[in-house]
């Protein structure tokens, strides 16, 4: 969140190390226009994303989180983003009975090649997770241990 | 240990008393507990009151095994007593450790919760929607009940644990096992969990081929072939990402592994390892056949969730959203 109110999401990307992260160079270098939203960690591919890693950006403060990795076909270890359509599948709906909405957590393909699609990607998530607003995971669970209010009282 | 006997305690917060009838399941081996231990405090099978544990010395409890989770202010308060009056605190059984089926309130929230259980429900008779209040006056003076939370917790996030003891609930072996390495002093490291580090396939004698799957079972829709790894036959089975040490119980009897013992080692949330070891098995590619076989699956977060949801990475379903969902339509059920 920004200082003077307005909101600005912090999306956590997870790009795959052969397409998406090359593709987000590529807008780089191209001096490609995008908000500046997304915190991207670099994969070697999204076969290898756990989904513990969705669960705990969003847990530690992320508004969304942004998988993307080689078309279907194309990835660079053959099957590794058949495993990712697979784990995000079951994520969305675990994610869903959780209660979260469903633009907060997507997966997208971009080649070494499409630095616009990367670009517009980051754009569109970010301005549908500005329409949510923040997500703020960890005050769903306020403290309600009367020992532990009373400390806080006190200090 | 001297001869001088230590001071035991078991306790329940919230919890269904199962895990008090698996030390009793320790059968003649009970002796070798009151040998070693004078049982200073049990209130499920002993006339005990709580003014007894407070009036203890701090540490005098040398081990103390609480099993339940933490859903209110009595729970709380305790976990707290307990645990300075106790040099061990033990989390007893998967409620205590992973929130376990009280942990599953965690999908609602406290008023939904009430209005089903006080309002709605079918077998409810209540015309003037009387609620349970924290205080409320009779002839005699005020009547008090705990505060109910809105969350429920695992001992853990309320106060240091020494040592975990998972199962829903633990197997009379591991209890015998945990029981005997505190009367030696032979404790793992603190913080650990009391038992072996493998998953339930590995203790799981069934035959385990390549698994794909294009379709899930309800247990009741087809009768399982009694050799082969239940998860191949499209019967859902938590034993790939679960710690063994039961035995592999469940899946040995044609029932899946329900994930009761919890995560292995290292892992920060049970249900998003589950989750994986499911996905790897979907025979499918596209986003269009997997939804079609996911949706032979319902009530996923459930599945991966039973028993470890407070204890999870995300801890509860968003506040304030009321009912459970199910995952296919999105609607309150
Ligand atoms: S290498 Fe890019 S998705 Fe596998």
């Amino acid at each position: 969140m920004s200082d003077n109110g307005t909101f600005k999401p912090v999306i956590v990307g997870f790009l795959c190390n052969w397409c998406s992260y090359r593709a987000a160079d590529l807008a780089g270098t191209s001096r490609m226009g995008y908000p500046a939203t997304l915190r991207d960690i670099r994969i070697m591919c999204t076969g290898r994303l756990d989904p513990t890693f969705v669960l705990r950006a969003l847990q530690k403060g992320a508004d969304g989180v942004l998988i993307m990795g080689c078309h279907p076909g194309q990835c660079h270890y053959q099957e590794g983003n058949y495993k990712a359509i697979r784990r995000f599948a079951l994520l969305k709906r675990t994610l869903r009975q959780l209660g979260l909405e469903e633009e907060r957590v997507q997966l997208h393909w971009a080649s070494a090649a499409e630095g616009v699609r990367f670009a517009e990607t980051v754009t569109r998530m970010t301005k549908e997770i500005t329409a949510l607003g923040p997500l703020d995971w960890s005050h769903n669970w306020p403290n309600e241990d009367p020992y532990a209010l009373e400390e806080a009282a006190h200090e | 240990m001297s001869d001088k006997k230590g001071k035991l305690g078991l306790y329940w917060a919230s919890s269904c008393g199962g895990c008090e009838i698996a030390v009793l399941a320790l059968h003649e081996k009970i002796l070798d507990v009151a040998a070693a231990f004078d049982i200073v405090f049990w209130p499920c099978v002993m006339d005990f009151k709580y003014e007894d544990v407070e009036a203890l010395e701090d540490g005098e409890i040398d081990v103390c095994l609480f099993n339940g989770a933490i859903r209110n202010d009595e729970n709380a308060h305790m976990a707290h007593v307990l645990r300075q009056k106790s040099k061990v605190l033990v989390a007893f059984g998967a409620c205590s450790f992973g929130g376990s089926m009280p942990g599953l309130a965690n999908f609602t929230d406290k008023d939904a919760m009430f209005d089903w259980i006080y309002k709605q429900s079918p077998s409810t008779d209540n015309p003037q929607g009387t609620l349970p209040q924290k205080h409320s006056q009779v002839p005699e003076g005020e009547l008090t009940l705990p505060n109910f939370w809105r969350t429920v917790k695992t001992l853990a996030q309320i106060v240091p644990v020494d040592y975990y003891l998972p199962g829903c609930p633990p197997e009379a072996h591991q209890i015998e096992a945990a029981v005997t390495a505190i009367v030696t002093g032979q404790l793992p490291p603190p913080g650990s969990v009391i038992g072996p580090d493998v998953t339930v396939c590995d203790e799981c004698s069934r035959t385990k081929n390549e698994k794909k799957i294009k379709h899930f079972y309800r247990p009741q829709e087809i009768i399982p072939d009694p050799d082969v790894c239940l998860l191949e036959q499209g019967l859902f089975c938590a034993g790939i990402g679960t710690r063994s040490g039961c035995g592999a119980l469940c899946p040995q009897v044609g029932m899946g592994c329900r994930g009761c013992y919890g995560p292995n080692e290292g892992v920060l949330d049970h249900g998003a390892k589950i989750l994986t070891g499911i996905a790897s098995v979907l025979d499918a590619n596209t986003p269009e056949e997997v939804d079609k076989i996911l949706d032979t699956l319902p009530d996923p977060a459930g599945y991966f969730y039973r028993f470890h949801l407070p204890q999870s990475l995300l801890r509860r379903r968003a506040l304030g959203n009321g009912q459970k969902q199910t995952a296919k339509t999105g609607e309150a059920t």
